[in-house]
């Protein structure tokens, strides 16, 4: 097992360097110049190029990039409008997106856990026909779309939340977000666990466990679920994903001052900021790797078949 | 001895017997379809589906204005008069306001636009970008994925180590890092889609591939002295259009997803053009005072979430029916 956490861990390493030297190769090679060229002179251009060292060879460049990451800083800011070291303003929106990311994913991993649970044990009665209409819902309506009725009718018509994300009232401002957020992981794990729970529930061995007496709550617990749960856990690795990108719209919504915002500004803003999109891409890449990589290692401590196949290959 | 009376037989005729039918074999897809069709919650977003795409297309051209026509009158002194975030109206009521003899069904923008025709002119937009996106998208999977899975060793290894890079790069990176690069428009919603929809297009496509190339058909085909890339795409590639087909049919509400996303971020589709994400963002900014005008673009995009959704589990269900459902 050790073997293998350590040979997974060199992989994402490796594969997160491979990613950071092709998001900085194409960042470099981007065609136009990171500074407002009509209000800077040839000379202040030229100048402001040698102080931020774009002249070097791009492999020295790369470098010195990445000696400077791994001391633990983003650079400044390239634009001349925020200059600014990227670090702090970085570290804040992470802190914010983070919060709200991962109440969302623990929201909708239970409600969709329970929303499963209870359909596959009332297969075919109306329950279960409610849980699916759910689970439908929520992969048909866009996180952002139930973020836009929410706010309509919690915080325009009946004024119960905050309109906007207030950081000094967090936890009344991030329940429409993460809410909004999870609708997606519920239907989606719902789906899943449902289909899961009624394939064991059919199986031999459960029968079998049934044939000794087993029954209710202590099968489910000790038979049922931890069978199903094997195949979700696959599910929820895609969803951290997918949270990212629906966190980028949220955010904007609501006003959140977060990673998915700080994107939007940095592309969408008054000029590109080519050292903000770097340091958020390679953020989200290491992000989404380090969810994949913690999501393997589960999936082998979950289900001991994974590590015996990958000792013997 | 015994001996039999008439009493003791009766006409097989006069008993109520089942007689064994026999059921005409079936080609494949012929059955796929009787299978589709039985399930009524595919024929539902089969029909969903059909609807919308019927508006689409027909809306935008028998509608009375343009989709980018800013609707105006000139009033008796001479004024020019935009009809601005009219709510939804049907022509003939009464006289109060001077478009009332207009109908414009899901009211106007706040620029004086019918939201009518906006509203399919876009659907039709994001339909044709998820239609393009993915056929593309089949085409270069498939290809990726048949070749990667049919020859194995050195090829499989280093095109599966590219697939792995490219798909440790989370999809908004790669938008981005687009958005860098391109114009905002249709062209960088459907390069985005390019780039991300086709891995899993291509593992799909690999999966099939190893376990088809291993059978007696294949076998025969190079015996009989076939090239590889006649197996790959003449004996292989038709066999393995089930799961494909269903990846597509999953592949396209995302698609449309991704594109809504995109133009509502505001890097996709641009004014005066319009799709569904582009008029959701347009309502979204008017969303307090003039809510009816969110309304429509987010229905046709439930709609075809709900019915495309739908469409792939019926055909995933049709493609390998389990023996409860027969």
């Amino acid at each position: 097992m050790t073997k293998y956490i350590a040979k997974r861990i060199l992989m994402s390493a490796l594969t997160l360097l491979a990613i950071t030297f092709v998001l900085f190769v194409l960042i470099r090679i981007m065609p136009g110049d990171p500074f407002p060229v009509e209000r800077m002179s040839a000379e202040m251009i030229l100048q402001k190029r040698e102080e931020l060292g774009l002249n070097k060879p791009i492999l020295e460049q790369f470098v010195n990039y990445m000696s400077m990451l791994l001391s633990g800083s983003f650079g400044n800011g390239t634009s001349l409008y925020n200059g600014a070291p990227i670090k702090p303003i970085l570290t804040a929106c992470l802190i914010n997106s983070f919060k709200i990311g991962v109440l969302s994913i623990l929201f909708g991993t239970a409600v969709g856990l329970a929303i499963g649970i209870v359909a596959a044990l009332n297969r075919g009665k109306f329950l279960d026909g409610l849980c699916t209409l759910v689970s439908i819902l929520g992969v048909c309506i866009p996180s952002y779309v139930f973020m836009i009725f929410l706010q309509y009718f919690f915080s325009y018509k009946i004024p119960f939340f905050p309109y906007f994300f207030d950081p000094s009232n967090f936890f009344m401002s991030s329940i429409m977000p993460a809410l909004s957020l999870s609708l997606f992981a519920i239907s989606t794990i719902a789906r899943f666990t449902r289909n899961e729970m009624l394939e064991v529930i059919n199986s031999d061995y459960v029968k079998l466990a049934e044939a000794k007496g087993l029954y209710g709550f202590e099968l489910i617990r000790k038979h049922v679920l931890r069978n199903a749960l094997i195949p979700i856990v696959t599910v929820i690795a895609p969803l951290v994903v997918s949270l990212l990108t629906g966190a980028m719209v949220i955010e904007k919504i609501y006003g959140i001052n977060g990673v998915g915002k700080l994107m939007v500004d940095a592309i969408a803003g008054q000029g590109v900021d080519y050292n903000y999109v770097l340091a958020l891409s390679i953020v989200f890449s290491a992000l989404y790797i380090a969810a994949m990589l913690v999501l393997d290692i589960l999936y082998g401590i979950i289900d001991p078949r994974v590590r015996l196949t990958k000792k013997e290959g | 001895m015994y001996k039999p009376e008439p009493d003791d037989f009766e006409f097989i005729s006069d008993r109520d017997i089942t007689v064994d039918t026999n059921f005409a074999s079936q080609g494949y897809w012929k059955s796929v379809a009787v299978h589709f069709l039985k399930n009524r919650f595919a024929v539902t977003g089969l029909v969903l589906v059909a609807v919308i795409i019927i508006f689409a297309v027909f809306a935008p051209l028998v509608s009375s204005y343009g989709y980018q026509e800013i609707i105006s009158v000139t009033d008796s002194i001479g004024k020019e008069i935009t009809a601005k975030s009219l709510s939804p109206q049907i022509g003939g009521g009464d006289s109060q306001n001077l478009f009332s003899d207009r109908t414009f069904l899901f009211g106007t923008d706040d620029m004086g636009r019918d939201l009518w025709t906006r509203t399919w002119q876009g659907a039709r937009v994001s339909l044709i970008i998820a239609f393009v996106a993915i056929f593309i998208d089949m085409l270069i999977g498939m290809s990726y994925g048949l070749i990667s899975g049919f020859f194995g060793g050195t090829v499989d290894n280093i095109l599966q180590r590219f697939i792995e890079i490219i798909g440790s790069i989370p999809t908004l990176v790669i938008i981005s890092i687009l958005a860098i690069f391109m114009e905002k428009g249709i062209g960088l919603v459907i390069a985005s889609l390019l780039i991300t929809e086709w891995i899993g297009m291509s593992k799909i496509a690999r999966a099939e591939c190893l376990k088809l190339k291993e059978r007696e058909y294949v076998l025969a085909s190079r015996t009989l002295g076939a090239g590889s890339f006649h197996i790959i795409f003449k004996q292989i590639l038709p066999n393995t259009m089930g799961p494909i087909i269903t990846q597509v049919m999953f592949s396209i509400p995302v698609a449309i997803f991704t594109e809504a996303f995109l133009s509502f971020v505001g890097v996709g589709i641009v004014l005066p053009q319009c799709s569904i994400g582009s008029l959701i963002e347009a309502g979204f900014n008017n969303v307090t005072i003039l809510p009816y005008q969110i309304l429509p673009p987010i229905c046709v995009l439930a709609i075809l979430m709900l019915g495309f959704n739908l469409i792939g589990d019926g055909i995933r269900e049709a493609l390998s029916p389990k023996l409860e459902d027969m």
